[in-house]
């Protein structure tokens, strides 16, 4: 169900911890997992479960309390934007109107070719940057005026 | 933005050079000569904790609680194995300086951790590291295998018989995790919910085994301590409230940053440092220690200095030290109402009182935000507080209440103009 490469990820989050901890891998395995598929379904989460030797109902808690594992289909870029109080005061709900109209959905939502998703994030810790927006819940990028989102949609292929 | 590193955790960092943040660098500015000092002079683990407590360094995650007497009251003789934890989830809004440590000086991080190893006997650590800034987590692998390569970490680091194992774990988007009982549980591959303390983290922690957590910035000031002296520390700051510390600006200054000051540092010459405020406005709130520290009015504001005893004289806590900027066109219904839907969306759920009153806490701002707000809400919002706060497992109910108490305080009647009017007098969030 997933790569060789994703398994071995996988084997190196789990040497991290002590052998009779293995559930510790938990979080990191199901980051390989959605990083690899897109997002997580259940049947993704109960591989990844068994891969780790944990009960299913253990992995599927972790996916659904931690708000960066995606558990619906997203599009192929999955935009996340800020705004949160010290983002909001740099323009970070600008950041999203813009982002809404250009794209023509609202957070939450994935465009009709299945490129884009949209959605709203809480602080990402990088105020400093405001305001930011993370492209596939890893890759940040900072000062995000409409003019630095014209560019980065541009690069996102 | 802006670096401005004038203090030990960015001590000699050449921010210029990308390779500044590599081992080899980090050497080369006086890097791991505290870890060598202690293991070649023999210097005893009491030794190394009262130098600790001699720094009067207190805790840099939010809670400001004095570093060398949490190590000592890790029970040293524990048979068993014991755990070092580092707190980088760093998730409160305004808060970004971990973030640039271990971007830009991890090995600080690392050698810091690794003197608290051997200070506390621990041989295993782990780096609890904030999901959304996962770039900065494989940095902080990239650093790690440095470290271990050159013989920093592992088994017998640098021929002696002392071994220290660290890894990094990250979290992936939930704000309780920062609470450390709740990063301990997610730690173990857990939801985050944080547990009943007592027992505290010293005596069951991690895997119910005896854990010290310090944060990040704790942790990465630590070398700095050894190598020249807990005293040396103690005087770039003022007593009780030892050395530098990095303060997170944000909001409507010209040049937002994390600046690396002494404690004590008029807050005056802070904003002055960030270039002012952005387009010459006027000043009106600051929020002085991340969003969950009450916010105070530019005139208490420009009376303080930057450290735990002034700011918490002045009502608000200095906290992570995240200093929230805000000029004379903000509206403060609008600012709150963003921050109650933040504690509503990041409550764990595991209390009553804090799962069901930061909703009606965000609830009740948000309808006077739009014109909707009755008469009676303030004593309301007043009233819910005091239901929340002091009656959950962890701190987050109170940091929930603590927002909606400093603006009822000292903007109540901008609350009170909106409930009449139906509107605001000044605009909305954009």
């Amino acid at each position: 169900m997933l790569s060789q490469e994703s398994l071995a990820q996988i084997d190196r989050e789990l040497a991290k911890y002590p052998a009779d901890q293995r559930r510790s891998a938990i979080m990191g395995a199901l980051r390989i997992a959605q990083t690899e598929k897109r997002y997580l379904t259940n049947e993704l989460i109960e591989f990844v479960a068994s891969y780790v030797r944990i009960p299913p109902v253990a992995a599927y808690e972790v996916a659904t309390f931690y708000n960066m594992y995606d558990r619906k289909p997203v599009g192929k870029y999955k935009l996340t934007v800020c705004t949160n109080l010290p983002c909001a005061l740099s323009g970070g709900y600008t950041t999203a109107d813009y982002l809404k109209q250009k794209l023509g959905i609202g957070f939450g939502e994935t465009t009709a070719d299945g490129k884009f998703t949209l959605a709203e994030g809480e602080c990402m810790g990088a105020c400093g940057y405001a305001p930011v927006m993370l492209v596939n819940n890893h890759s940040m990028c900072n000062h995000m005026t409409p003019d630095a989102i014209d560019k980065k949609l541009a690069e996102l292929e | 933005m802006t670096i401005y590193a004038k203090g030990v955790v960015f001590e000699g960092v050449d921010f210029d050079n990308p390779n500044h943040w590599r081992l080899e660098e980090y050497v080369k500015r006086g890097g791991y000569a505290a870890l060598k000092k202690i293991l070649n002079e023999k210097i005893t683990q009491d030794e190394v904790i009262a130098e600790v407590k001699t720094s009067s360094l207190r805790g840099r995650g939010g809670a400001g609680f004095p570093t060398g007497l949490k190590w000592s009251f890790m029970p040293r003789n524990f048979p068993g194995q014991k755990y070092l934890v580092c707190n980088t989830d760093e998730g409160e809004p305004g808060t970004f300086k971990d973030l640039d440590i271990i971007v830009s000086n991890p090995h600080a991080l690392i050698e810091g951790m690794i003197i608290g190893g051997y200070a506390m006997g621990i041989t295993v650590g782990y780096n609890y590291i904030h999901g959304e800034v996962f770039e900065a987590y494989e940095r902080f692998e990239e650093a790690l295998e440095e470290a271990r390569k050159a013989g920093f970490l592992g088994d017998n680091i640098l021929g002696t018989d002392f071994c220290f194992q660290l890894h990094a774990h990250h979290g992936y988007g939930a704000y309780i995790c920062g609470e450390e009982t709740a990063l301990l549980e997610s730690l173990e591959g857990k939801k985050g919910q944080p547990r009943f303390k007592p027992p505290f983290p010293a005596s069951f922690g991690l895997y119910g085994k005896p854990t010290t957590i310090n944060n990040t910035e704790t942790f990465a000031s630590v070398p700095y301590i050894i190598r020249e002296g807990g005293q040396k520390f103690l005087e770039l700051g003022k007593p009780n409230n030892g050395g530098t510390k990095l303060f997170s600006v944000s909001g409507h200054v010209n040049r937002p940053g994390n600046y690396e000051i002494p404690l004590g540092t008029p807050f005056a010459d802070l904003l002055e440092m960030c270039g002012g405020m952005r387009g010459g406005k006027k000043l009106k709130a600051v929020i002085p220690g991340g969003s969950s520290a009450p916010v105070l009015p530019a005139e208490i504001m420009m009376q303080c200095t930057m450290d735990y005893d002034s700011i918490a004289k002045a009502g608000s806590m200095l906290g992570s030290g995240a200093v929230i900027v805000m000029d004379e066109t903000v509206c403060m219904v609008s600012a709150l109402e963003r921050l109650s839907y933040f504690y509503h969306e990041e409550s764990c759920g595991q209390c009553t009182p804090c799962r069901e009153g930061t909703g009606w806490l965000y609830r009740i701002v948000h309808r006077i935000a739009h014109g909707e707000g009755r008469p009676e809400d303030l004593e309301l919002l007043a009233s819910i507080g005091d239901n929340i706060a002091g009656r959950t497992i962890c701190a987050l109910g109170d940091a929930a209440v603590f927002p909606v108490r400093g603006m009822l305080k000292h903007f109540r009647s901008e609350f009170e103009y909106m409930i009449e009017h139906k509107k605001s007098q000044f605009a909305a969030l954009s």
